[in-house]
């Protein structure tokens, strides 16, 4: 449904379905969910507003994202294709995040 | 039945042709829980129509019973989509409207005819893709609570299936709408069906929210092994290879790779044993 900052309209729960066709339960459920992690909040006769926004990803110019584009350059120079840094990639994270997905 | 079941039956049967004749249904026995997007699914003979027409009251069970709302709260669309052929479509509206006092949704007809159609035409004119629309639109603009849907996609192309599926779903979201609907395309029920009623020989082979019953089921792959104590769905055995869907009775443990069927997976490993069982 695109992209949204805090202080943004969610779509109403119905729009969502009409263009989806998913099951309205399930879109019920994942407004009611978002509310409780405290993402959007839900204003009487206005609708759904977002306050919050995910996690802190590094914006585009964080040194961060230097750094792995950077190493992508390398792999890909070394001769690496795609599927090989992905791989890579995801052993390298499975070794330093053992176990978060379990929260 | 529970307070808040939109639809329930009791030991239904059905037998068509007195004494001597063929259960078309039997022994059917489910409560669905009112707000549910409820897909009935089958091979054909299975007794899904017969449920349906039941469940409108169209038909008598021959024992058990059926509990659903009054007439005038269903909403009923059969397969063949029986209209007036030498009524315009807007006089087939004003039907609705006139049949339904107090209860007519005009606006909720007029989104499903959308402008794909001209109010003047006579519905013996239509395509079937058209009818449906009318079908459809005079069963919505009855506002019903319950929603009972014989092969409502059938005659439509991907497109219009698409968009007046998110239609119904969004008026069920707004009004809190139980549907039953009866499909043969298992790929427009994912996503969109929250609870499962399978049907085969006139008999209940599954039932419960999709959820659940897909978190009952696992299905595996690796080298053959003795499954118990798990039940077996379906399985099949290529060389050293081993494909299963089970049902599973605590966790699977085993030299298998394991992950949760699609609903896909699950209908049509269940639809293939009961055509087994029955064949």
């Amino acid at each position: 449904m695109g992209l949204l900052e805090p202080g943004d309209r969610l779509p109403t729960a119905r729009e969502v379905v009409e263009a989806t066709a998913i099951n309205p339960n399930t879109v019920l459920k994942a407004y009611r969910e978002l509310e409780r992690e405290g993402l959007v909040e839900a204003r009487r006769g206005l609708g759904t507003f977002v306050r919050a926004t995910l996690g802190t990803a590094a914006p585009a110019d964080s040194p961060l994202r230097g750094e792995l584009a950077d190493w992508a350059r390398r792999a890909r120079a070394a001769g690496l294709d795609r599927e090989d840094v992905a791989a890579l990639f995801t052993a390298v994270l499975k070794e330093h995040f053992e176990g978060d997905d379990d929260r | 039945m529970t307070r808040d079941a939109a639809l329930a039956a009791g030991l239904l049967g059905l037998r068509h042709g007195g004494r001597r004749g063929r259960w078309a249904l039997r022994e059917c026995d489910f409560s669905l829980p009112a707000g549910r997007i409820c897909a009935l699914v089958g091979p054909n003979g299975a007794g899904k129509s017969t449920l349906l027409a039941l469940a409108a009251g169209l038909l008598r069970p021959t024992e058990g019973h059926v509990t659903a709302p009054e007439r005038e709260r269903i909403g009923y669309v059969a397969q063949d989509k029986p209209l007036h052929p030498r009524l315009s479509v807007a006089d087939t509206l004003r039907m609705g409207r006139e049949l339904n006092p107090g209860r007519w949704d005009e606006a909720a007809a007029l989104r499903v005819l959308a402008d794909a159609l001209d109010p003047r035409s006579l519905v013996r004119n239509l395509s079937g893709g058209e009818r449906t629309r009318v079908a459809l639109a005079l069963a919505l603009g009855k506002r019903p609570e319950l929603l009972l849907l014989d092969e409502p996609m059938a005659d439509l192309d991907p497109l219009a299936r698409h968009q007046l599926m998110g239609l119904l779903m969004a008026d069920a979201a707004e009004h809190g709408t139980t549907v039953v609907m009866s499909s043969h395309i298992l790929t427009e029920l994912e996503g969109a069906c929250d609870h499962l009623l399978l049907l085969a020989g006139g008999r209940i082979r599954l039932d419960g929210p999709v959820d659940d019953l897909l978190a009952a089921h696992t299905l595996l792959t690796g080298p053959v092994a003795d499954l118990a104590p798990h039940t077996v769905v379906e399985s099949r055995t290529t060389g050293r290879q081993l494909t299963a869907l089970v049902r599973h009775e605590g966790p699977v443990e085993g030299p298998w790779e394991t992950w949760e069927p699609s609903l896909e997976d699950l209908l049509l490993a269940h639809l293939r044993t009961t055509e087994g069982a029955s064949a």
